[in-house]
């Protein structure tokens, strides 16, 4: 494994059995994680951004999912292949992770200075009285008014923006090395977000985690991202850094994500240009490009197979035969990048 | 507080000093306590807000959801709570309203002709059951479905064509004024663009109102003429889309503008934000004087003490004049 | 830059025509509930089989039984006591030499009507006032709740007892008994389902299209409550005959020379040392009705369950 990465996801596949057969939510993902970067997994719904993320905690439901294939190589391990007592040892000091509702992330009837304690008892060993007063700190840290009184009070006397903290200080009580935050701020009201959003950026910058943001939400990407990898239907079709994605995309797909959405620094003269039809049905996904049936430049190679990915710079790929030296030379619309 | 309002100019739905308390135990839940506005013929209003401020309580009080606990709807000049019979089934078919939600919005059990043709059959605007399925496929077809969809359940549709399905729903009773209730937040991002591009067409060939409902700023400012902002069941500013984007003055519009994250990298890095702090007071009971103060990073003293009043301190930008900037 | 590209025949890179909503367009028939449903019930064996065995037994209740027995349930030959299970008497005889095949099917018809009435108050009783108490809300909502607290506070034994008094023992005390009393939680079912649907967002876009009331309750909330009662009313029945045989085991319910099978089974008991045959037989159809009836429903629970759904 490469030195400057802390994590690396090869060919990752993975698949749910269900009752109306077989989804293949994941097929095959191949991205890296820079030490100390925060990487935006960027995708809608079925893109398979989530579950992507799950399958490196593990978290994925053990009764139907079943992993076709590829490694995810964290340190010398390949997490894929641990067992479950092992993963334990992960999940917390190693990966943390930090979900959308912070409703149901916390145990209602714990009061949550225990939920912060109960993982540095377990996995650093701390003793009670150290234990407490790391969490006093960490809820201190995360921004927590009067965290003495607030570390003994249960999460339902805390407001969503202040829960999220909650969970965020959990996750970070053992100084993982990953943070993984999916849909971390899309429950919360936008001013809230841009509080939980520093506190992220601020976060990181202190305790040197790398983070993976899952997040449908390109401003957010903008706001806080270094580099991101875009998702459709189980496949990343575009990852880099963020400027080079934003002001210079390669791929229909991201091109139509950027220009279908509105700027509230916009005049409202711009077109809203949607994207046609919907995502596809991941139980059947298509061949090839699963972007060529909404794709406005489509060309018959791209329902055959999937294309191969051409790389522009250090970090910028993309995956779209319009790439190809024989495919004819296409402008992305005009909504879409160049400098603003 | 009174926005200036007068039937000349062409204002289709007046709002007056409109309030809805909700009993909870002993006390009262003021989501709305003293909304003023109008909406001209024709415009599409934008009513933005975070949680808690009342926003989806106005759109429901007005589309008579609800009855108010205070103040007078008047459209075209009549108060729609006080209509009774006749009138108040033809209020039914003018003013209309679209749903959030695209699982709950309709009916699980119900095929799509029966949920389209709902209204058609309350008010018996179809003479016979050819002339209903006309209707409904036409309705289908203005909204971007097939006729092939009208025998379908929603269950086996996308979230965007459940959404167009609601839309239908509203247009075949032919109304004047839509109350869209955060129509495209439960929708994905390439997707609420269709949504939002076929309200706008619709309003162009129908000549619709719209009050566009939404906590999702990018897209209010999009799709609305004018838009108003919201806390804690108050109004703090109103003006045109471009303007309140261009020149907010009120400071919880400026944190609120400041909060929204821009799909634009170079921007992003070099934006001051606006950080407003602690949390969302209860509107069981809201600070007095003006109840942004508790969290307003340029409150005064004075704040407290004074019910700040609603000016228009310039033409057409109406604002809750807050002695912190004034 | 670095990639390296295949040589690919140009005719692949032309125009494709593709539609984009054609991903939209709906493949196969349009799946109902009760479809969804019914396809789901298949593959529960266990429904299925106690669905097959409970059609079964009404069958040989009401129809099959009678034409073939040639015996009456109260014909006395007392030269034929206590017979075991001959060719002549499929189920042998009791102390009076009354016919146990066609006393045990007697039976199984009093505790199926039984079943049925608890069923029947259940829709016309249970169901409109948890639809009444749930839809008006308010303080209609609060006095019919009060009713119900009233009418579970009272068992079921003690309303027999006095209907007893009033009447005699028989099949009118025990259907006053459980009909009375046994359609109250239904009624609470109901109502907490109308409580939960009235905020839905369809109910709302209804009334806003200007629907009534009875609109409203017959088109979107009963629709939606269907599952939940059908589920409950699998589960009520079971419940009856069970209150059913109770009672009559105690004394308090069918009195000879009717038949039911809770008499039976108390009749039997009593023979339990000598004539072992006269308990295990009818207990035997008892509890196939019992069990049956419980998987049947556990069955149709998972399949209108919508969590379960794709």
């Amino acid at each position: 494994m490469n030195d400057d990465n802390i994590l690396e996801v090869r060919d990752l596949q993975v698949s749910f059995s269900t009752y109306a057969g077989e989804i293949q939510a994941v097929r095959s993902v191949t991205f890296d994680l820079r030490r100390g970067e925060t990487l935006a997994i960027v995708g809608e719904s079925g893109s398979g951004k989530s579950v992507t993320a799950k399958s490196i905690m593990r978290l994925n439901p053990e009764a139907n999912t079943i992993v076709r294939g590829g490694e995810i190589l964290f340190g010398q391990e390949d997490l894929l292949k641990l067992g479950e007592k092992q993963m334990q040892d992960i999940r917390g000091p190693k990966i943390a992770m930090v979900f959308q509702d912070p409703m149901t992330s916390l145990d209602p009837t714990m009061k949550v200075g225990r939920q912060i304690t109960e993982s540095l008892k377990k996995h650093l060993g701390m003793s009670g009285r150290e234990a407490s007063r790391r969490a006093v700190e960490l809820l201190r840290l995360v921004g927590i008014p009067n965290a003495e009184q607030r570390v003994k009070q249960y999460p339902h006397q805390f407001s969503g923006g202040m829960r999220q903290r909650v969970v965020i200080a959990i996750a970070l009580a053992c100084e993982p090395q990953i943070l993984i935050a999916d849909e971390p701020t899309t429950a919360l009201d936008v001013t809230i977000q841009a509080q939980i959003l520093d506190l992220l950026r601020e976060l990181q910058e202190k305790i040197g985690t790398s983070v993976i943001l899952i997040t449908h939400d390109l401003g957010v990407v903008a706001s806080v991202a270094d580099r991101i990898a875009v998702m459709y239907a189980g496949k990343i079709v575009e990852t880099g850094t963020v400027r080079e994605t934003f002001y210079d995309p390669q791929m229909p797909y991201t091109w139509g994500l950027l220009a279908s959405i509105p700027l509230p620094t916009a005049d409202r003269s711009r077109d809203l240009i949607p994207i046609p039809g919907s995502p596809p049905d991941m139980s059947d996904p298509p061949e090839g490009c699963p972007f060529a049936a909404r794709c406005p430049y489509v060309m018959r190679i791209c329902s055959t197979e999937f294309p191969e990915y051409t790389t522009f710079s250090a970090e910028h790929k993309a995956a779209c035969w319009l790439h190809h030296p024989m495919a004819p030379n296409v402008e992305p619309p005009a909504q879409v990048g160049g400098a603003r | 507080m009174t926005e200036q309002s007068s039937n000349g100019n062409g204002a289709i739905l007046e709002v007056k000093d409109l309030k809805k308390h909700f009993k909870v135990g002993r006390a009262y839940l003021k989501a709305v306590d003293g909304i003023s506005l109008s909406i001209k013929k024709g415009e599409t209003l934008g009513l933005v807000g975070e949680s808690g401020c009342g926003k989806t309580t106005v759109g429901r009080v007005l589309v008579r959801l609800y009855q108010p606990s205070g103040g007078e709807v008047l459209f075209a000049g009549e108060d729609v709570h006080r209509t009774e019979g006749e009138e108040a089934k033809l209020l039914n078919r003018k003013m209309q309203m679209i749903f959030q939600d695209p699982q709950a919005s309709l009916n699980p059990r119900m095929v799509v002709s029966d949920i389209v043709a709902e209204g058609i059959d309350i008010h018996g605007l179809a003479g016979s059951r050819e002339e209903r399925l006309d209707r409904v496929h036409e309705l289908l077809e203005t909204v971007g479905l097939s006729k092939e969809h009208a025998n379908r359940f929603p269950h086996e549709f996308s979230g965007g064509q459940r959404q167009r399905i609601g839309v239908a729903r509203a247009l075949a009773v032919e109304p004047e004024f839509i109350v869209a209730d955060e129509p495209v937040s439960a929708l994905d991002v390439s997707i609420q663009a269709q949504v939002i591009n076929l309200m706008t067409q619709l309003q162009k060939d129908r000549d619709l109102t719209y009050l566009f409902i939404s906590h999702d700023l990018s897209v209010v400012k999009y799709i609305s003429d004018r838009v108003g902002v919201m806390y804690l069941g108050q109004l703090v500013e109103l003006a045109d889309s471009d303007e309140l984007y261009a020149n907010p003055l009120h400071p919880y519009t400026r944190a609120l503008l400041s909060a929204v994250p821009v799909p634009d990298p170079d921007y992003e890095s070099e934006r001051e934000r606006i950080v407003i702090t602690g949390d969302l007071p209860s509107p069981i009971n809201p600070p007095s004087g003006c109840r942004f103060r508790t969290r307003c990073p340029q409150a005064v003293e004075e704040a407290a003490h004074v019910d700040p009043p609603w000016r228009e301190v310039e033409p057409g930008h109406w604002v809750e004049a807050c002695p912190c900037f004034t | 830059m670095e990639t390296r590209y295949r040589e690919l025949d140009p005719s692949l890179f032309e125009s494709a025509d593709i539609d984009a909503y054609e991903g939209e367009r709906i493949a196969g028939p349009p799946v109902g509930f009760w479809r969804d449903a019914w396809i789901r019930l298949k593959k529960n064996r266990g429904a299925l089989v106690s669905l097959a065995v409970l059609v079964l037994v009404f069958a040989v209740a009401f129809v099959i039984g009678p034409l073939i027995s040639s015996h009456s349930p109260y014909a006395q030959d007392l030269s034929q006591r206590y017979l075991g299970p001959t060719s002549k008497f499929w189920f042998g005889t009791d102390k009076f030499g009354r016919d146990m095949w066609t006393r045990v099917w007697a039976g199984t018809r009093v505790s199926l009507y039984i079943g049925l009435l608890a069923a029947l108050m259940d829709i016309f009783v249970g169901v409109v006032y948890g639809a009444v108490s749930g839809f008006l809300g308010g303080r209609v909502d609060d006095v019919l709740q009060r009713g119900i607290e009233i009418l579970n506070g009272i068992p079921y034994l003690v309303v027999a007892i006095l209907a007893m008094i009033v009447f005699d023992p028989g099949i009118i005390t025990i259907s006053i008994a459980i009909g009375l009393t046994g359609w109250t939680y239904m009624a609470r079912i109901v109502r907490g389902r109308m409580l939960q649907l009235k905020d839905q967002e369809f109910t709302l876009a209804s009334r806003s299209l200007g629907a009534s009331g009875f609109r409203l309750v017959w088109k979107h909330l009963i629709p939606n409550s269907l599952g939940l009662i059908v589920i409950n009313l699998m589960f009520t029945i079971p419940a009856a005959i069970f209150a059913e045989a109770f009672l009559s085991f105690i004394g308090l319910g069918i009195q000879v020379p009717e038949a039911s099978l809770g008499s039976l089974i108390s009749d039997g008991a009593a023979e339990l040392r000598f004539h072992p045959y006269l308990l295990w037989l009818p207990s035997l159809v008892f509890c196939l009705l019992m069990i049956c009836f419980n998987l049947f429903g556990d069955g149709l629970r998972d399949a209108l369950d919508p969590k379960m759904r794709k």
